[in-house]
């Protein structure tokens, strides 16, 4: 996270112009530029950065999304594509002098093919709403984000979101078949088949995850599998984090491929159980949950052997869910681990990296030494399968620097988890928020080859400008302070 | 004698500089697939060896001339496996046909004994019975170190399971045959070898057997293999003991015996099975799983619940491809005598274009297995 910079004064002149050309194709409600209208758009899940865009556009049909980028194209005005707005980096931030290109009307499920097990879905749908219209016949959509009974499947992709469910079901990129996409000119992409391969290079997975950089996404057809028969939980409490950590291991040498598998530290399971009453224990170092699926025959297997690798492990203590009531009491704790950390705290802030799983213990106890450094509180929960922390800053914006501190206290978690190995970013993107730990994981001819992608799809770069990856000179300054693993990383730049 | 990785760069760049062609090799297994190797070869092998294996992490990476074999063995050790099963094509002369009369070695005309390695199993990108269920090699793609056109050595991704920083250029190595950047290690993701198999057969026509296949793959049964050929449907299933046996029971069928199925499936994989003999040209049609059987000339094998079909045939490359568009995927000339037409299906004008600029960022002087994925790139 950068500290936001001021809101761009807006182009009356410009602004006029866009939304006259807008207008010649869509009706006057669906473009908006008062400030009033306008203002709800300022920004995503990412609320410490705002800005008010110049045009709200609001389509509701392919060859509208096509136009909008064509004159915008034309006009060389920026196009910013948003879904739902809950990312958590900024993807979707306005920009001062662009038009934001809403998806919200793309709400329509078009097709299920249940004997082939796809659904073709408009963007704007609801992640969740694909699982609830396939229930019925014993289907589901797999990629499950916390926020899934709002964020949108196209916003999905863009972010190649993942869920509590990734380490067996996949991400996105691993759910999806088919897009269609229109580009910067407006001309729609066919990209990937029904099949399960397509010729060429596979453009389905370079757009998956490309925050919106290289195209606008008009249609998705994703993969339904078969949704398990049962499942059941377990809970364990450890007294010491390192036990909890190799348990984790432990789990996963047993050759288990857990369903869900996730770690909460003290301070989570505090926060959380005050909130959610969800049953876990407060006087312990970490909570884990490891969730079983499939036939009941299986399951019951799976179960057994994961409540016996615990005890082993050193666990304080074990409980299966006896029911799925249960099961999911157990589940709303660690779903309401963020709205818990908003009730103990007046702001908190969700990092995102991923680290090797063997490291989390090291990883804790140096984030603990950093909450002394820069005296604010931390609460930790890990998708322990798949390695991914979310640690939550708690601070009060209110209190002058505590941002700042904040701030410091975030970059400096991102770049201990590339110093164990990890990455910056394991689902929520890179967007507006971690566009300098991007020069801290990437040396200039990776940035580079970035851009280059960049300009294969949008010579002008003209679709959501400024996130993602960093200019090379905005890395130079950046860099200035920063000498990662005893290197620098741009040593052919001048420095400021 | 510098490091392998600095003298590949220095090879690259003075191949730039002259703008000569390279033919990036490994174990040579997959010379035959796409379009015809040419240039200067530039032998991968010396870049050997598993760089690190956590399997709690469930995570491997290693050099590109690591023998896939090798790997294999690593993760057999550990009770894991590359889940998207990868077909390695490597020619072992059998004992027999190596033999000339009187029992004199052929040493002159026969194959030479070639290794799969991991750097040209990422290149194909080839997956596989179990990819329909399990998922492909890019599904299990974490990261990769490439070197460009330039000579610049490149990592993406890494080796975590979640990474989302970053265009995902890992995953755009997989199957662009070496024309993005010669492949200098790779990170996968590993899972664990299940506990128990069967594999089950059954008596059906096509009709029916694509349509069991897909039923299947509907509904929660351990199902990780397909194979359909003239009359008879096979079907594999693995996991937990338990889970196996109750799908057994639901399934029917009759129940192969083990070391057959693995043999079975195997050869299904290598094209050893009888199907892949002889010198017809071989096509391999990826298409929407519910379609129903093709109507093209010459025998088929249907795989990954009927996503997968093989097809021996002379037909027209036009007709085949033709088909294959209006089931909702592609065809590709997979192996064949003599290649008269391009291997793989035609892009259209929108994509061919992103095509031509994804390779020149990468690889502006052209020299990376320029006509292996297209002819004139």
């Amino acid at each position: 996270m950068t500290a936001p910079a001021e809101q761009i004064a807006i182009d009356l002149e410009r602004q006029r112009e866009v939304v006259s050309v807008l207008r010649t194709f869509l009706p006057a409600a669906s473009v908006l530029f008062a400030q009033e209208d306008v203002k709800p758009y300022e920004c995503d899940g990412l609320t410490a950065y705002r800005q008010v865009p110049m045009v709200v556009a609001l389509p509701e049909t392919e060859q509208q999304v096509c136009r909008i980028l064509r004159e915008c194209h034309a006009r060389k005005v920026p196009v910013v594509a948003r879904g739902a707005g809950t990312g958590l980096s900024g993807g979707a931030l306005p920009l001062g002098n662009g038009v934001l290109l809403s998806l919200a009307k793309f709400t329509r499920i078009l097709d299920i093919d249940y004997p082939a097990r796809t659904a073709r879905v408009q963007p704007g749908v609801r992640n969740l709403a694909i699982s609830e219209a396939v229930a019925g016949h014993g289907l589901f959509y797999a990629p499950d984000p916390s926020s899934q009974l709002a964020c949108s499947i196209g916003g999905n992709v863009a972010e190649n979101s993942g869920g509590i469910h990734c380490l067996k079901y996949g991400l996105t990129v691993h759910n999806i078949l088919r897009l269609r996409v229109a580009t910067i000119e407006g001309d729609i992409l066919e990209i990937g088949a029904d099949a399960l391969d397509s010729p060429g290079y596979d453009l389905l997975a370079l757009m998956t995850g490309s925050e919106g950089m290289l195209g606008v996404v008009t249609e998705v057809t994703v993969r339904l599998l078969p949704k398990p028969e049962y499942a059941q939980v377990v809970m364990a409490s450890f007294d010491d984090m390192g036990k909890a950590g190799d348990a984790v291991a432990n789990v996963i040498a047993a050759g288990i491929v857990p369903a869900g598998f996730e770690m909460m530290d003290q301070a989570a399971t505090r926060a959380v159980e005050g909130f959610a009453k969800a049953g876990y224990r407060t006087d312990v170092a970490a909570v884990l949950l490891c969730e079983s699926d499939g036939t009941h025959e299986e399951v019951a297997d799976e179960i057994r052997r994961i409540q016996h690798v615990m005890e082993t492990s050193g666990a304080v203590q074990t409980q299966v869910s006896r029911d799925e009531a249960e099961r999911l009491r157990f589940w709303a704790g660690r779903k309401a681990a963020f709205p818990a950390a908003g009730a103990i705290s007046p702001d908190y802030y969700c990092m995102d990296g991923t680290i090797p799983k063997k490291r989390v213990g090291e990883v804790l106890r140096r984030i603990a030494e950093m909450e002394k450094k820069y005296g604010l509180r931390c609460a930790n929960v890990f998708h322990a399968g798949d390695g991914n922390l979310h640690p939550l800053i708690l601070y009060d914006a209110n209190q002058p620097g505590a941002l700042e501190r904040t701030e410091a206290f975030g970059a400096e978690i991102l770049e201990l988890c590339l110093d164990v190995g990890g990455t910056i970013t394991g689902e929520h993107g890179v967007g507006v928020e971690k566009i300098n730990q991007m020069c801290v994981q990437f040396t200039s001819p990776e940035l580079e080859t970035f851009h280059a992608v960049k300009r294969a799809f949008d010579r002008e770069g003209l679709l959501n400008p400024g996130k993602a990856v960093p200019s090379l000179h905005r890395c130079a300054e950046y860099g200035r302070m920063h000498v990662h693993r005893g290197q620098e990383k741009f040593p052919d730049l001048p420095r400021f | 004698m510098s490091d392998p990785v600095t003298h590949l760069a220095d090879v690259i760049r003075e191949a730039a500089a002259r703008k000569r062609a390279l033919c990036i090799r490994g174990g040579g297994t997959k010379d035959f697939y796409g379009g015809e190797p040419r240039g200067d070869v530039l032998d991968t092998k010396p870049l050997r060896g598993i760089v690190s294996y956590e399997p709690t992490e469930l995570v491997i990476t290693a050099r590109a001339g690591t023998p896939l074999e090798e790997i294999e063995t690593a993760l057999r050790e550990k009770g894991q496996q590359l889940a998207f099963e990868p077909p390695h094509f490597d020619y072992r002369p059998a004992a027999p046909s190596a033999t000339g009369p009187g029992g004199l070695a052929v040493v002159s005309d026969a194959p030479q004994e070639r290794i799969a390695t991991l750097g040209g199993c990422v290149a194909a990108g080839l997956s596989g019975p179990r990819r329909a269920y399990a998922g492909a090699v890019r599904d299990f793609i974490l990261g990769v170190r490439i070197m460009n056109g330039n000579g610049e050595a490149l990592r993406f991704g890494g080796e975590v399971m979640k990474n989302v920083a970053g265009y995902d250029l890992s995953r755009l190595t997989v199957g662009a045959l070496g024309t993005l950047g010669v492949i200098l290690e790779v990170s996968l993701k590993v899972l664990p070898i299940p506990a128990s198999e069967a594999t089950l057969k059954l008596a059906a026509g096509p009709d029916e057997a694509i349509k069991l296949m897909n039923q299947w793959a509907g509904k929660p049964l351990p199902v990780t293999a397909t194979a359909y050929r003239a009359g008879s449907l096979a079907v594999r299933l693995s996991g937990s003991a338990s889970a196996v046996s109750a799908a057994v029971k639901k399934m029917g069928g009759e129940a192969m015996d083990a070391d057959q199925a693995a043999r079975f499936w195997s050869d299904v994989r290598e094209h050893r099975a009888p199907f892949f003999a002889g010198d017809q040209a071989l096509w391999r049609l990826s298409v929407k799983p519910t379609t129903p059987p093709m109507d093209l000339a010459g025998p088929q094998m249907i795989e990954w619940s009927g996503a997968l079909r093989w097809l021996r045939s002379d037909a027209d490359a036009g007709t085949i491809r033709g088909a294959a568009a209006h089931a909702g995927g592609h065809a590709t000339l997979f192996r064949a005598a003599h290649k008269t037409v391009a291997a793989f299906h035609p892009l259209s004008p929108a994509l061919e274009s992103i095509h031509r600029r994804l390779k020149a960022a990468f690889d502006p002087a052209g020299i990376l297995n320029p006509g292996r994925l297209y002819p004139d790139f």
